[in-house]
């Protein structure tokens, strides 16, 4: 099977690969997938906490080139979005973006999963952290 | 140097130019149908045939009668275990053979439990061998027949086929081993190695696609088979259909090859894969080999690189073609089930990477492989969650994962 350009393109040049710090209140981490599995995504959002928008986006993953591909896209489109907006991000936006076959869909859920998992971190902190003044 | 560099030879391997050269007058001066008795296109085609039948039985100490020619091993193999199944159905109805056999075998046996036979799957020890005693017990006397491949097509492990082939003779229980990785590429004599019934194709030993042979022995014991397919009653009534004679002739040239050259391509096989084995293992940590080393094909590699998955390595070695058992590059979304059968892992399957080394491969490709293998593992790794972890001194297995 031969891979789209855009997921060799991702691939080879992934952006935004890197770790932020868990445990700053800001950070937003997601893990999903599993070793056994033969994929793991780590993806993590840093939000400016006045503004709601994500200001960096870092992952790290586990599995095959569209899973690569699929959470490098998913930083890309992360920064500069509300966190709200990001929730809005699907799945089939990443297979028509990266053009993966049917076989690859699963890829692209695990980084919706990522995006979702990292949010949801992120309002939990958020929730317990004290609050601004 | 030319690119892609093909390291797959497990899967298939290049025609031999000699026997390219062999096979070319077969399809247009010597066209005849090798079955037609009363001319002279006829007997030339039947001369290339039994000069072939000479040369694989030469190949593998047997006697050229002894030799039936199909379309492959995957026909070979469901010929021999159905074959065997209907044949002596009478005297019983149990087959034992492998967990890590190949489909063609594992896939024939499901079809004769579905038609009430009764099928033993040995589980494997960790080294890859089938443990004997567990087989010696597996045998009753409902037990017809025993097939274990000669070496694995994944891991290349060589089982200890005399010893089988000695333990099936003492029961009275025919034996038949798929021996597609190993002839050619190792010494085998279906004499001293006990074999009743075995099961060759002329693509893994430069040969041509489409071609394969069974042997069945004709003394001590006489082995039948029932004809699995209707017609004109070819080789010995074993198996109809006019012969594919540019292919037979082929196969013939490419096992007088091998025969001629296995003596120096052993040894030169065996110090290319260990020189492979060598700088991977110097140059990346957390790498483990699949199955023993002791007991296997001086040509075959089969080693997980931990915390990269396999079909990303793939994508980064583009110009190398090998193979992995990782789930992503199957259809079924399942790692290797060799592997499984070793007890490996499904996390260590997913990263495994089968290298086959072949009579074209050079010094130079092994070289270029290895330092490609090592910066694209070292790549992959920085872009890896689980390497991150292990670095930390995170215990992965105590992790909850959200699997899918
Ligand atoms: C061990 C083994 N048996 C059988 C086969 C099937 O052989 P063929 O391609 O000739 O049908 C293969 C190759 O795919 C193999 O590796
Ligand atoms: S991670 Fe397995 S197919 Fe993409």
């Amino acid at each position: 099977m031969a891979y789209s350009e855009k997921v060799v393109d991702h691939y080879t040049n992934p952006r935004n690969v890197g770790s932020m710090d868990k445990t700053d209140p800001n950070v937003g981490t997601g893990m999903v997938g599993a070793p056994e599995c033969g994929d793991v995504m780590k993806l993590q959002i840093k939000v400016d906490p006045i503004s709601g928008i994500i200001e960096d986006a870092k992952f790290k993953t586990f599995g095959c080139g569209s899973a690569i591909a699929s959470s490098s896209l998913a930083t890309e489109w992360l920064k500069g979005k509300t966190v709200d907006q990001a929730m809005q991000i699907k799945n089939t936006e990443i297979v028509t973006e990266l053009a993966l076959p049917p076989v690859k869909v699963h890829c692209s859920v695990l980084a919706e999963d990522a995006i979702k998992a990292a949010i949801t971190d992120y309002k939990k902190k958020a929730v317990a952290a004290p609050a601004l003044v | 140097m030319k690119l892609p560099i093909y390291l797959d030879n497990h899967a298939t391997t290049q025609t031999d130019p000699r026997v390219v050269e062999t096979m070319l007058p077969f399809f247009t001066e010597y066209f005849g149908n090798a079955a037609s008795r009363n001319h002279s296109f006829g007997w030339v085609a039947e001369e290339g045939v039994e000069l072939a039948r000479t040369q694989i039985a030469n190949l593998i100490g047997a006697n050229s009668k002894e030799i039936v020619f199909t379309s492959g091993a995957t026909e070979s193999n469901n010929l021999a275990i159905k074959g065997v199944a209907e044949m002596y159905a009478e005297r019983g109805n149990h087959i034992i053979t492998a967990a890590t056999e190949h489909k063609a075998i594992l896939d024939t046996c499901k079809h004769l439990e579905k038609q009430g036979y009764r099928v033993t799957y040995l589980p494997l020890q960790g080294s890859g061998l089938v443990d004997l005693d567990m087989l010696r017990d597996a045998i009753t006397d409902k037990t017809i027949l025993v097939s274990i491949m000669y070496a694995n097509n994944e891991i290349g492990v060589i089982q200890q086929v005399a010893e089988i082939g000695k333990i099936c003779k003492d029961k009275g229980v025919l034996f038949h081993t798929d021996g597609v990785q190993a002839v050619g590429k190792i010494p085998v004599n279906v004499l001293k190695d006990n074999i009743d019934i075995m099961s060759l194709t002329a693509h893994k030993m430069y040969g041509p696609k489409g071609v394969g042979a069974l042997y069945v022995r004709r003394r001590n014991p006489r082995v039948q088979i029932s004809a699995q397919m209707d017609g004109g009653g070819h080789e010995r009534g074993m198996r109809s259909g006019t012969l594919n004679v540019p292919g037979i002739v082929g196969f013939g040239k490419a096992a007088e090859l091998c025969h001629q050259l296995m003596d120096v391509e052993m040894p030169k096989h065996r110090v290319m894969r260990d020189r492979l084995k060598a700088k991977l293992e110097s140059s990346l940590e957390e790498t483990y080999i699949n199955g023993t080393m002791e007991h296997r094909l001086p040509h075959n590699l089969n080693m997980s690189f931990a915390y990269v998955e396999g079909e990303s390595l793939l994508m980064g070695i583009n110009d190398i073609a090998v193979s992995s058992g990782s789930a992503c590059t199957s259809a079924t979304l399942e790692p290797s089930y060799v592997l499984k059968a070793l007890g490996l892992g499904d996390d260590l399957a997913h990263t495994s990477i089968r290298f086959g080394i072949g009579r074209f491969n050079t010094d130079e490709e092994i070289d270029y492989v290895g330092n490609k293998m090592i910066e694209v593992v070292n790549k992959l790794r920085e872009l890896s969650p689980l390497w991150e972890m292990f670095k930390d001194g995170v215990d992965l297995s105590k992790v909850e994962w959200t699997a899918h």
